[in-house]
């Protein structure tokens, strides 16, 4: 029973990552363009959606207010700042993105305070569900995955079936080309670069409720964002699909069975000290694998 | 290389004067303060000079630097915490295992590049941050206070900020010219080449990979370096300090200064911690300044302050 619950946290979890690496790798394989302060959006995503629901009242209505304002945050940073970084070195867009989260961590100090926010949830979504006779799950974490599901399944839809997705496709195998026959390529670039935002957004605060929201929150899941795509392949966005399940589940089993495992073999105290480390490095041992055989990633993107 | 005078060597020769009278002045004035700020600024730009040597002359974009910091810390801390306290094991012990990881991380890593060797020497960085934090004997994620700092037996003594402070100086200097020596010998430029026109070079004969390898460890072991004067300096190392964005601030320091430049990390590592203390005098939110001051660079100064130097040179 335990067993059927932490898979289903790894999936959520999975799926919660996948909404990250999405944006991610839509943005790296379009614009060819590193964004580290992806992780800031994902925070910013938390922040607001904290910030709305005290205001509103209503936690869908602080959601929504919160997907917006992160969506327009994205679109905004593009307008100003990083669309002067499109075509440079990708030491260039590291590092100027790397200035992006100093300024946003302190800027969300300056403006919430040091101490993390909560996002309470209301009543409805934290009845437990029963899935299977026998085992329940919390309906909150169950609408997750069928709301990250449904994003999913949007995207591939926006993506694969509608002028639009034709479009950024196009741009991903050759820029230059599109914006000679005609297309406003900036706006386009906008575009996807609000819509990864916005993804990046929908993650953090639907993970917000789980855990609290604080600064630096993005930091650590940005990392293992970079991870998903890099064993998936940069740029594919069915390969960040099944990596982020599969580093989702990873890191949940791991975490919830190697302390057990290891207390066979180690003392009670050195092994819940060890497991979580060692679940952490699970996920980059799987990485070295993956570059190991493959360098490209699992699914890398088609050659430009 | 012909000696000539111009303004970035003008700059250069005044810096590292000041640096070797800085001691005096603080005697003088009796200003502690700037000792130990300029100790903790000369071991940074050991750091962000063997950065340099992979980056700007190997075009390798490692985003992982901290780890050696805190390899080259935690070998210092963790012998002294086992009751060797003795530097000639200390500080090759931390020597010989920064070198050992970067041969392993550096022979996975090589296999890819561009983008994805930035984010895989990331992904190991944050491995080892991992590592250290799971290590209860020592600390975990609170860290290790140093009690005793590496002891030379009689030949120098660390407790003494002016000698430490000479000791980090003449490993700045060693470091310095030991790159100096490597970019100007025929492995060096053989790594350059492979910088420009990887398969060229590989159609020449060389193997590329090796040439890259060998002047990863090379980084490392220098930047294992400057973690073990780190971990003598703060008498305390903590997983904290290996977190990706002290690595990310060694990139900063490379850039600021200059990339591919001899003596650009110094100066863009006295750059970037002076502009902190200063900002951070000023206000709590230095990097609310900091942040967009360093998109605003990457924007308008390419090749840093010593490129910005050059150009005033060139009239």
């Amino acid at each position: 029973m335990v067993l059927v619950e932490q898979s289903l946290n790894g999936f959520q979890f999975g799926l919660l990552l996948f909404l990250l690496a999405a944006g991610l790798t839509l943005v790296f394989g379009i614009m060819d363009f590193v964004n580290l302060a992806h992780g800031s959006l994902y925070m910013m995503g938390a922040y607001f959606a904290a910030t709305f629901t005290a205001w509103t009242g209503s936690f869908i209505l602080g959601v929504l207010l919160a997907l917006g304002a992160t969506l327009l945050l994205g679109i905004v940073l593009e307008f100003v700042a990083l669309r002067h970084l499109y075509g440079r070195d990708h030491l260039d867009q590291v590092l100027a993105t790397f200035g992006l989260i100093l300024f946003f961590n302190d800027a969300v100090r300056l403006i919430w305070g040091p101490a993390g926010l909560a996002l309470p949830l209301p009543a409805w979504l934290t009845v437990p569900v029963q899935i299977i006779p026998g085992v329940y799950y919390p309906a909150y974490r169950l609408s997750i995955i069928i709301v990250a599901l449904a994003v999913a399944a949007l995207l591939y839809v926006v993506v694969m079936r509608t002028k639009i997705g034709m479009l950024i496709r196009a741009g991903a195998s050759n820029r230059e080309m599109i914006g000679a026959l005609g297309i406003n390529i900036k706006l386009l670039f906008t575009l996807v670069f609000g819509l990864g935002a916005a993804l990046a957004g929908l993650a953090g605060l639907m993970q917000a409720p789980i855990l609290t929201v604080q600064i630096g929150m993005g930091e650590n899941i940005l990392i293992l964002a970079f991870v998903i795509i890099v064993i998936g392949g940069i740029g594919s966005i069915r390969g960040a699909f099944l990596a982020a399940i599969f580093v989702g589940m990873i890191d949940t089993l791991g975490r919830a069975f190697l302390p057990d495992l290891l207390r066979m073999v180690l003392s009670s105290a050195a092994a819940s000290t060890a497991a979580p480390a060692l679940s952490s490095m699970l996920i980059y041992l799987l990485m070295a694998i993956v570059l190991v055989v493959r360098p490209e990633g699992l699914f890398p993107a088609a050659k430009r | 290389m012909k000696l000539q005078i111009n303004t970035s060597n003008v700059v250069v020769a005044l810096v590292a004067a000041g640096l070797l009278l800085l001691p005096l002045y603080s005697q003088l004035t009796g200003n502690i303060f700037i000792l130990t700020l300029f100790t903790r600024i000369i071991i940074f730009a050991l750091a962000a000079a063997s950065l340099n040597l992979i980056m700007g002359y190997g075009g390798m974009m490692s985003f992982g630097h901290a780890a050696y910091l805190g390899i080259g810390g935690y070998a210092v801390g963790i012998l002294a915490f086992e009751g060797i306290g003795s530097g000639f094991i200390q500080w090759p012990v931390a020597l010989v295992a920064s070198a050992l990881y970067a041969l392993v991380i550096g022979a996975l890593s090589l296999r890819t590049r561009g983008v994805y060797f930035i984010m895989i020497t990331l992904a190991f960085a944050q491995m080892a941050y991992y590592i250290a934090s799971g290590m209860s004997r020592y600390g975990g994620d609170d860290g290790l206070t140093i009690y005793k700092r590496s002891n030379f037996g009689g030949l120098i003594d660390l407790s003494n900020r002016v000698q430490f402070y000479y000791l980090c100086l003449g490993c700045l200097f060693g470091g310095i010219y030991l790159i100096w020596r490597i970019i100007n010998s025929r492995f060096g430029l053989v790594v350059q080449g492979i910088r420009s026109n990887e398969q060229r070079m590989q159609a020449i004969g060389y193997h590329a990979n090796r040439y890259r390898l060998v002047c990863f460890v090379i980084s490392g072991t220098i930047c294992g370096l400057a973690g073990a004067l780190l971990a003598n300096n703060t008498d305390f190392i903590s997983p904290a300090g290996m977190y990706w964005t002290r690595s990310g601030e060694l990139m900063v320091m490379v850039v600021f200064g200059g990339m591919g430049s001899l003596f650009g990390p110094v100066i863009g590592t006295i750059f970037f911690l002076l502009l902190e203390e200063l900002l951070s005098q000023f206000t709590e939110y230095w990097a609310l300044i900091m942040g967009p001051l360093l998109l605003l660079i990457v924007l308008f100064a390419r090749g840093g302050i010593m490129g910005l130097l050059g150009r005033f040179n060139r009239g």
